[in-house]
């Protein structure tokens, strides 16, 4: 991979630090009246999702990471490992760990598409889409005519995951949930 | 829609501009300051190590030339005060490569002036003075700051004495990177960028003074009278939170601003830096004499940002780097 010095650094950059691969969040040149010049750098590691705030030496370099991200529909689990499928025809397969897929196995969904972020040809990470339908597999019995009063209950999905729903969702019920609030949005 | 091609600057904000700069030409008219033009491309650049200026070729009646672009313009104006110039006052268009950010951009405008026969705190005080009136209002109280009490106060360390290895790992915790071959400076610098610049001139203007004498740049020296440390005759202005000028005791000895060149390029020589090609007729200029005085070089994108409430310079210049 090529390498990338400060001033090219910007916004979605990926670059390698420490082994692992980041994505350039933010890239501030500092400099005093006289004397050095460095940026001050935040980026966001690619594995763990933590954001790490760097300073470099200005014209210092950093190498390119391969990592791409491409977009693949969720097959099934075999319990150790979560297969997905691009979506661009090709069939081709690719196996995820359950350490890359995180917060994302709550939202799973057979046939639905991810974001999968590959590093060298592995998958690191996966996002779901903004806005998922899923059924609920759980939850108190529904209270008829109670449309407008606020009050909210927990349910459980047919992903797992578990959402405060309206007093009137009922079992069965299929809802339209933002996964990155992991809140209600409405009956689907 | 392509929208790369509109300034990075609305068309009222460029009133606002050109309305300030009508401010800072009344301001210097008030005080028989002579505005200059002087060349933006000369024979010599600056041997700063921490400058990297742009060159290009010319055809010129000696041929083909390299001339630099200036990163301030300094040497042609020292130039013209000893030529008998008296107090002069410029908005430089000035060029340093790679300086790009909020407060940053390749190509700016330089607000420079030289009083001969001031003392660098009266210098101090008419600074203060233009910066209220650009802003259009009282920027506060003016607070003379000591570089090393601000040290001592904020970080705990003297940057003169503390050992160079509790300073590089001060500043290797502050910033995150590692420091194990920085110089005193460089540390000193970092420090200073990000622990020091944030808190300054929020209260009013914080002027700092006393730097080390290894960052005298183009600056007299002189013995601190309080301590006896070697400290530079020049300062520093910051206004919330941001450098804005930067002023000296000009140098005016031709043998010292000799040696400080030939220490630059040595500097630049042990980085694998490119040597600048020395300003012969600024030294030339001194032999004959240059008066006695100081001079300021204020940040004129950056005021203006500040006058006008923007969150870059960019947003007060009309193309922006990225946009040119």
């Amino acid at each position: 991979m090529a390498n990338y010095s400060t001033n090219e650094f910007k916004g979605g950059l990926k670059v390698m630090l420490d082994g692992d691969p980041c994505a350039i969040v933010e890239n501030e040149f500092v400099k005093p009246g006289k004397g050095q010049a460095f940026n001050r750098v935040k980026l966001r590691n690619l594995i763990t999702g933590r954001v790490w705030e760097r300073t470099f030496k200005s014209g210092e370099s950093l190498e390119g990471a391969d990592v791409m991200d491409l977009e693949m529909e969720y097959l099934y689990t075999d319990g150790d490992m979560w297969h997905f499928m691009k979506t661009d025809g090709s069939f081709e397969q690719y196996a995820v760990e359950k350490k890359a897929l995180g917060d994302t196995a709550k939202w799973l969904k057979e046939q639905v598409a991810y974001t999968v972020t590959l590093w060298n040809d592995n998958a690191i990470s996966v996002s779901p889409p903004n806005f998922i339908e899923l059924e609920v597999v759980e939850t108190d019995p529904g209270l008829k005519g109670d449309t407008a009063q606020g009050g909210s209950k927990p349910a459980t999905l047919t992903s797992g995951a578990v959402v405060r729903v309206p007093l009137f969702i009922n079992q069965g019920e299929v809802l339209k949930v933002d996964t990155r609030s992991g809140e209600y949005v409405s009956r689907a | 829609m392509e929208t790369d091609w509109r300034p990075t600057a609305s068309i009222e904000t460029l009133r606002e501009r050109a309305r300030l700069l009508a401010v800072v030409r009344a301001f210097f008219a008030a005080r028989d300051v002579l505005e200059v033009e002087t060349p933006v491309l000369g024979h010599g650049g600056s041997s700063d190590v921490h400058l990297a200026s742009l060159s290009t070729q010319a055809a010129t009646p000696a041929g083909r030339e390299r001339l630099w672009l200036q990163t301030s313009p300094e040497f042609h104006m020292k130039r013209l005060l000893a030529a008998g110039s008296g107090p002069i006052f410029q908005l430089a268009r000035s060029f340093r490569d790679g300086e790009v950010g909020r407060r940053h951009n390749i190509e700016f405008t330089m607000l420079e002036w030289y009083r001969p026969g001031m003392p660098l705190p009266a210098l101090i005080e008419e600074t203060s003075a233009l910066v209220g009136d650009v802003l259009g209002r009282d920027p506060g109280p003016l607070r003379r700051c000591r570089y090393r009490e601000l040290f001592r106060d904020i970080l705990s360390i003297d940057p003169f004495t503390t050992a160079l290895s509790e300073i590089r790992s001060l500043a290797s915790e502050r910033g995150g990177l590692e420091m194990d071959d920085a110089s005193r400076d460089d540390c000193l610098d970092l420090l200073m960028s990000l622990a020091i610049e944030p808190t300054l001139g929020h209260e009013g203007i914080d002027v700092v003074v006393d730097y080390p004498a290894s960052q005298a740049a183009l600056a007299r020296r002189h013995q601190d009278s309080e301590d006896g440390e070697w400290v530079a005759s020049r300062f520093e202005l910051y206004l919330s939170g941001m450098e804005l000028a930067n002023g000296y005791d000009e140098l005016t000895d031709a043998a010292e601003q000799r040696q400080r060149f030939t220490e630059d390029n040595a500097s630049r020589r042990a980085l694998g830096l490119p040597e600048v090609d020395v300003d012969e007729r600024l030294l030339a200029a001194l032999e004959a004499g240059m008066p006695k005085g100081s001079g300021v070089a204020l940040g004129l994108d950056r005021l203006i940002q500040l006058a006008l409430g923007k969150a870059s310079v960019a947003e007060v210049m009309a193309f922006a780097t990225p946009r040119c």
